[in-house]
């Protein structure tokens, strides 16, 4: 283990340095949809955080143990097995988040985050640091998902978890942030922005499959250099 | 019967498209739809294993999981039915039909964890509340598989203009593809609308 690795390092690198969506692009799926408002992206942030951390110390544990030519499929279920017991609790607990989060609440078995950082991270490091790696992706997860949230509630129907900030006297909601068009709208202008920070830096970014876990597949389509190294076979 | 199922076809391709209306499997619209030639192929395959894992999921589901009280296993076993398929088509692909498997073969391992496979199974089981028997629900699959290409197909064919275009720094990349997308999708709600009225 790397000494140099400091457990605030880990958990915060997920903020901004590593941000899963807006710097990894991983997970754009429930970034798009469930971002119709705030209340949803804290719930869906929520629930996948619980997965991350859940699925990141599960698999940090079981590293030594997984052969490594069916560890997808393995790691597939425990996230699975996670997955659904988050399915149960917000069903039994939150029924109106499940109602908002639809399908999005069982597709968390499929988002790249969670794959994503168990085969980058949770199968190389102690349980000790995944948990914490789990908890700031998620945080920095849940934070990107909010910073969409709010933007597409507030244009698109003037208020912010539920409370009207801009009344329709003084402001007609643009429908379309809250349509689909709006999410791929607002992402683009938040990469953009992210970007533009950065001082053009990542200016070239595309669509990053550097951290995707089926990189080695992806590489063969797109015939660039984005293979992970590590993920010869498939 | 035969409008009612051309009625759930039409909608899965334009009214309830699963990439630009659903977000559903966006990391291959945006990953893959570089060149026409990835994205048609891409398309097929996951056409491909929706129709097949529906048609494996929905008996399992109806007549296994929910007799026996299991409803609550549907994503775990789900997600393992579809990885477990993925690689079985893909073995049986190469052992029996190798021209099949050199057009198709290398998006499969991708699909495995593509959330509109997934998404197709679950969804087309939600849906069961409406009448949808096994014919509904391989004809919805299939509609959404070939919703999946159409919109493919459009996409490549906006990003090859984009690549001569010139466009400002910041936008350059991810942004510039994500902007495009949303007026895609835009121009699919012209669509809202048109398949009520076949319904009816």
């Amino acid at each position: 283990m790397d000494k140099n690795k400091s457990l605030k390092f880990e958990f915060t690198k997920g903020f901004i340095k590593e941000n899963p969506v807006l710097c990894l692009l991983l997970g754009t799926c429930p970034t798009l949809a469930v971002t119709t408002g705030a209340m949803n992206a804290i719930g869906m942030g929520i629930a996948a955080t619980l997965v991350l951390i859940g699925s990141n110390a599960v698999i940090s544990l079981l590293r030594r143990f997984i052969p490594d030519s069916v560890r997808i499929p393995a790691y597939i279920t425990v996230i699975a097995g996670f997955v659904t017991i988050v399915q149960l609790l917000v069903k039994a607990f939150m029924p109106s988040i499940d109602q908002a989060l639809g399908i999005f609440l069982p597709l968390i078995v499929v988002n790249c985050i969670i794959l994503g950082r168990a085969e980058m991270y949770a199968s190389k490091n102690s349980v000790l640091f995944s948990t914490i790696d789990g908890l700031g992706m998620g945080v920095g997860f849940t934070a990107a998902m909010l910073c969409m949230g709010i933007i597409r509630e507030l244009f698109g129907s003037g208020s912010v978890f539920g409370l009207t900030l801009l009344p329709e006297s003084i402001f007609t909601p643009i429908t379309i942030f809250i349509l689909p068009a709006g999410g791929f709208f607002v992402f683009g202008i938040l990469i953009a922005l992210s970007n533009s920070l950065q001082h053009g830096k990542l200016s070239k970014k595309e669509f990053g499959c550097e951290n995707c876990p089926s990189a080695a597949a992806c590489s063969k389509i797109s015939e660039k250099k984005c293979d992970t190294g590590k993920d010869g076979g498939k | 019967m035969i409008k009612t199922l051309i009625a759930i076809f039409l909608a899965a391709i334009l009214t309830e498209n699963y990439v630009l209306t659903k977000f559903l499997g966006i990391c291959p619209f945006l990953g893959v739809s570089k060149k026409l030639d990835t994205a048609v192929g891409m398309s097929f395959a996951v056409t491909f294993v929706m129709v097949l894992a529906t048609a494996v999921t929905y008996p399992i589901f109806m007549y296994i999981l929910v007799p026996n009280g299991l409803g609550y296993l549907q994503t775990i076993l789900f997600i393992l039915i579809i990885a477990a398929l993925v690689q079985l088509v893909e073995i049986v692909l190469k052992k029996y039909v190798n021209s099949l498997y050199k057009a198709l073969g290398i998006y499969l391992p991708l699909i495995t964890t593509n959330c509109a496979v997934l998404g197709v199974t679950i969804l087309v089981i939600g849906k069961s509340g409406e009448n949808y028997g096994f014919i509904e629900a391989l004809v919805n699959s299939l509609g959404a598989g070939i919703g999946y290409l159409v919109a493919m197909v459009l996409f490549a064919g906006v990003r090859e203009r984009i690549e001569d275009s010139n466009i400002p720094d910041f936008l350059k990349g991810l942004p510039i593809t994500l902007v495009s997308a949303a007026l895609v999708a835009l121009s699919f709600l012209g669509f809202t609308g048109i398949v009520d009225k076949l319904m009816v």
